[in-house]
């Protein structure tokens, strides 16, 4: 069962569609990657799912229910386009905006208070929020979004702003949120963290979803059987020695150690590879070459567009 | 708690704690003070005396220029060449000049000076010599219906017509014409009316309503377009409603602002209260004389009877006395309420409207072009109120009163003047009205426009903005 599901949505402006027939669906205690181009249509599919905007078509049901607004406190959201109030205190601040997660005071007080000591800015609580730097501020924001304990959470482009160790306190946190039975919507360009930290994903372009499942299937389903071998004792033309299906992608040679680069049919394995190049040469090492998610995100969405899908692979 | 309350909260509790609000808390009353002691600060101050020098011809007026606290006349007894050279040596200010007429009726007089002589130094040389001329006239009619009578009546020997227009009996026949307005009442009851009283009580109410929708409405304006820029907007509405959002502030708005109007009632309360403590003698009503110089208006006649010094003690009296009077006639529980209500109404008509300009655009600087027709009919309003001082009954008076956005500042010109309860309840319908189509239209460009970044925005691009659904 789903905790969101997104059924057929779609979303105009004007002579613009911003979402055309959108469906997702996000498992219960997962971390699901929102993946697509500047302007795909993401940001406006994270308002409806946080009721800013309604759908023109489809539905978008949480825990099997049709979005109401009583939900937008099950309902933790960091945008893209984040701020706080410049002349506000941090604490009043943050009290404000726990209260209109529908928290009352006393709940926000206490929750704020261990959220600022686990964060080790218990200091900035009188401080006004221009006095901050980018980064504190970026602590402060995440704390009110995560404040209220909500059932999903939608952070856009989280790691914006924060510093590699901040990053990773804060990668631990979302796994720690998750641990803890949030859900968790992820929508960025860093493609390392969306391998690193999602279950699922979906990737949208031009309005269109055009790739969803699990980020190891499709990793599965976007190999190439592509080979990387390490071999030694042999200076001839590898090119002679293999079988004329095979593919010779790369094959250089540096300090004694050569690596080639090797793209079977189908229908061949690794061991056929071996079979044919062991009389030859020294194989010191075979591995399989898996594509990044950031290679299968330019493919499909370059082959989406019509255009190589080898133009950007290595970008 | 209620969403819209912790937002009316934060915006209010945020803006009279900010050292702006407190500075024009303390500042206000002060200006509003000096604003009444200045002028009389500036009028009791001397001008320094001017010297006229005079070259009269005909010899009729010489004597009459009495000096004056700005001017003093020294007569000449030269030409007018001479004179002018005169002039420049003794540094006087301007000469005057009455040419001999060969009918010895003179009715033109020349002034010389360097520079523009004031408006008030020729309305005095003009009063003088109005006044004699018809004295002299009056005199001779006087000798001609005499002879008529009497033919053998040697004019030239006698003096009786010249004692006649004596000094004293021209001052007793001077007249200074008060009248006073009556308004008959359903009842048939008369009540008498002030119309210059009127007419500040109205118009110090509609510029109120007008310094007060400025404010505090580019004040909520720039609130909007400060969330806006802080990026704080899209974590709040993903919370509230675009719309309890800009409801809440433009509510915490206005309790900011009526929290600002009552301390500075308040506090100009205290300061005139002050000054009433220092200066006591300056607000002494005439309480004793009113029966006094109520009995006396009852039998003008009796007027000229008095001595010429009694008469300006009383006419004194009667104008402080007249004032009590025409502040003590207007109601002021409509006055008030209507006051609050027109305030307030007003506010949020054009509230609406500020915030909706705040939400379309990026920064202050390009809010020109939606500001001009949201302040034309402020100003047009404004612009008109002479008019309706004038005319508070006519029609176009009836039908500024009555728009959305002019009524707040015409009505209160013309409640003073006495407007039928039920106009006041349509002109209050139709703002309610008003405000709330505004708001309803605010609301569609407002959700919008806050989460729009970075674009540019005409009027074809607000429309489509009213139009996109949901």
């Amino acid at each position: 069962m789903a905790i969101l599901t997104v059924n057929n949505v779609s979303k105009h402006f004007a002579a613009q569609t911003a979402l055309n027939k959108v469906s997702i669906e996000v498992p219960p205690q997962s971390i699901f990657g929102l993946l697509g181009p500047n302007g795909a249509g993401k940001t406006t599919l994270i308002r409806i799912i946080n009721q800013i905007t309604g759908p023109d078509e489809g539905e978008v049901l949480l825990e099997n229910q049709k979005l109401k607004p009583d939900h937008v406190y099950s309902i933790g959201y960091l945008p893209e386009e984040r701020g706080l109030y410049k002349k506000m205190a941090v604490g009043e601040q943050a009290l404000y905006l726990a209260q209109l997660k529908g928290m009352s005071h006393h709940d926000a007080l206490e929750k704020l208070k261990l959220w600022f000591r686990k964060f080790e800015i218990e200091s900035w609580w009188g401080k006004k929020v221009e006095e901050l730097s980018k980064g504190m501020q970026q602590k402060v924001q995440f704390i009110v979004t995560v404040v209220h304990e909500p059932k999903l959470l939608i952070f856009d482009e989280p790691f914006s702003g924060f510093d590699p160790i901040n990053v990773n306190l804060l990668k631990d946190e979302i796994l720690e949120l998750r641990r803890k039975g949030a859900t968790v919507i992820f929508s960025t360009h860093n493609m390392a963290s969306v391998e690193e930290l999602c279950d699922n994903i979906a990737l949208i372009n031009k309005a269109n979803k055009i790739l969803d499942g699990s980020v190891k299937e499709i990793k599965k389903r976007n190999r190439t059987n592509t080979f990387e071998l390490h071999y030694r004792d042999f200076e001839g033309d590898l090119r002679s020695v293999l079988n004329e299906k095979f593919t010779l992608v790369s094959d250089s040679r540096d300090d004694g150690l050569h690596t080639a680069v090797v793209k079977l049919p189908m229908d061949a394995g690794p061991n056929d590879l071996l079979a044919g190049m062991m009389p030859y040469t020294t194989i010191t090492s075979l591995s399989e070459i898996i594509p990044s998610m950031n290679d299968i995100f330019i493919n499909t969405v370059n082959s989406f567009n019509g255009g190589d899908p080898n133009d950007l692979l290595n970008n | 708690m209620n969403k819209i309350l912790l937002i009316i909260r934060r915006e209010y509790l945020t803006r009279v704690r900010k050292r702006s609000f407190i500075v024009m808390t303390i500042l206000g009353p002060i200006l509003m003070a000096a604003i009444f002691v200045i002028p009389i600060y500036f009028a009791t101050m001397q001008d320094e005396k001017r010297v006229i020098n005079v070259v009269d011809e005909t010899g009729l007026f010489i004597s009459k220029f009495s000096n004056t606290d700005n001017y003093n006349f020294i007569p000449q007894y030269t030409d007018l060449e001479t004179a002018k050279k005169t002039l420049k040596q003794t540094e006087g200010y301007a000469l005057l000049y009455i040419p001999r007429t060969e009918l010895n009726v003179p009715t033109q007089a020349m002034i010389y000076s360097d520079k523009q002589p004031s408006l008030n130094l020729k309305n005095y040389i003009s009063g003088v010599m109005n006044r004699e001329l018809e004295k002299q006239k009056l005199a001779a009619e006087i000798r001609n219906q005499i002879r008529m009578i009497n033919p053998g009546y040697n004019a030239v020997a006698d003096t009786a017509a010249d004692n006649l227009m004596s000094e004293t009996i021209l001052k007793n026949i001077k007249t200074d014409v008060n009248i006073l307005t009556y308004t008959i009442e359903e009842g048939g009851a008369e009540k008498k009316s002030f119309t210059e009283i009127n007419m500040i009580v109205g118009m110090v109410a509609s510029i109120m309503i007008y310094m007060f929708i400025f404010m505090f409405g580019s004040q909520l304006m720039r609130g909007v377009i400060e969330e806006k820029t802080n990026r704080i907007v899209e974590v709040i509405v993903s919370s509230v409603k675009p719309f309890q959002l800009m409801l809440g502030k433009i509510i915490g708005v206005a309790l900011v602002g009526l929290t600002q109007f009552l301390l500075w009632v308040v506090f100009t309360t205290i300061l005139v209260g002050a000054f009433q403590q220092t200066f006591p003698d300056k607000f002494k009503a005439p309480a004793a004389q009113q029966q006094f110089v109520t009995g006396q208006q009852m039998q003008p006649q009796a007027i000229a009877d008095e001595t010429t010094a009694n008469l300006k003690v009383e006419t004194g009296n009667e104008t402080a006395n007249q004032i009590f009077e025409a502040i003590a006639s207007i109601n002021f529980p409509v006055m008030i309420v209507s006051f609050i209500f027109f305030f307030i109404g007003g506010y949020l008509l054009y509230g609406a409207l500020f915030a909706a300009i705040g939400s379309a655009v990026d920064n202050e600087a390009d809010t020109q072009q939606f500001m001009l027709p949201v302040t034309v009919p402020l100003i047009l309003a404004i612009v008109m109120m002479q008019y309706v001082i004038n005319n508070p009954e006519g029609p176009l008076s009836w039908w500024l009163s009555m728009i959305p956005f002019t009524s707040p500042v015409i009505m209160m010109i013309r409640i003073p003047f006495g407007v039928p309860y039920w106009e006041l309840a349509l002109s209050a319908v139709l703002l309610i009205a008003g405000f709330l189509a505004t708001t309803w239209l605010a609301a569609k460009i407002y959700r919008t426009g806050i989460l729009m970044y970075g674009k540019k925005v005409n009027y074809a691009e607000l429309w489509k903005w009213i139009r996109y659904k949901g």
